[in-house]
């Protein structure tokens, strides 16, 4: 029981970490290269193109959700077992979520990265 | 000299999110620890989180983590980026082994072992979709090249 409600913790921090990573990532293309915008503006310029972004706003509510269903796992279980699983299976389902929202070429290179870190986290839970 | 910058960027801003990933999240648990398990009909309990020094510290680190992965994703891909993640975990099993004392079997430093084989798989690749790649033998061809 106590198993199941620690996976259910992981299954939602894994579903509403992927679909604020992909907002992330689409709303910072949006914004353009933030390094260079930091030299010639300077840090303030960089927050202010942030969070003025409405997709990068969105993306951060699910990234809070999912932060704490994060310390609610973490109450449950071992943090060598939570942090790596949650965040690889977020990894797998963001590299789904990146082929078929944000047109990334996931290439063979990176769907073999996926598979190797999905192995790594089953062992991870041995 | 560019491609130096550029290499050497990639590598900071890699080991930045990795560092600070690993050591957020094992700060969290130790804060966690002293706070004691939640339970759903007292949920509201989870914000005296937010008075631990150790929550606070662990937060600390996290929102570095968090500018080192909004800087990293403005330009690179995000299937570039997320391995960057991945590589925390082997910070948070050092970690957990020798600040927290927990007990990491050998199983699982067989995967961190190979979460980290999967890291630096997709580190060596190009960082960023290129969109003017419409033909798609070309695109395969160059695949082939950058596997080769």
């Amino acid at each position: 029981m106590n198993s199941l409600k620690l996976w259910v913790a992981i299954g939602m921090l894994v579903l509403a970490s992927s679909a604020g990573d992909v907002m992330l990532s689409a709303a910072m293309k949006r914004i353009g290269d933030l390094d260079d915008i930091r030299i010639r503006k300077g840090l303030l310029a960089v927050i202010g193109h942030v969070v003025r972004e409405k997709l990068f706003l969105l993306g951060l509510a699910c990234l809070i959700f999912s932060f704490f269903c994060l310390l609610t796992a973490l109450s449950w279980g071992d943090a060598s077992l939570v942090a790596p699983a949650s965040a690889s299976l977020t990894y797998i389902c963001s590299a789904i979520l990146a082929k078929f929202f944000l047109h990334e070429n996931v290439d063979r290179r990176r769907w073999l990265s996926a598979a190797l870190v999905c192995v790594g986290v089953l062992l991870l839970v041995k | 000299m560019a491609d130096i910058r550029v290499k050497f960027k990639k590598i900071f801003i890699y080991l930045a999110i990795a560092c600070c990933n690993g050591a957020g999240d094992v700060l969290l648990k130790r804060g966690m620890d002293n706070l004691g398990e939640i339970h759903l009909n007292h949920w509201t309990h989870i914000f005296n989180a937010f008075v631990d020094p150790w929550i606070v510290l662990g937060i600390l680190f996290l929102a570095g983590f968090f500018y080192a992965y909004l800087t990293a994703l403005s330009w690179a891909d995000l299937t570039y980026v997320l391995p960057a993640t991945a590589f925390g975990y082997v910070v948070t099993a050092f970690l957990s082994r020798f600040f927290l004392h927990e007990a990491v079997s050998p199983w699982r430093w067989a995967g961190v072992l190979l979460i980290t084989c999967g890291v630096g798989l997709v580190a060596r690749g190009p960082s960023l979709t290129d969109r003017r790649q419409k033909d798609p033998s070309i695109a395969a061809a160059k695949e082939q090249h950058e596997l080769a």
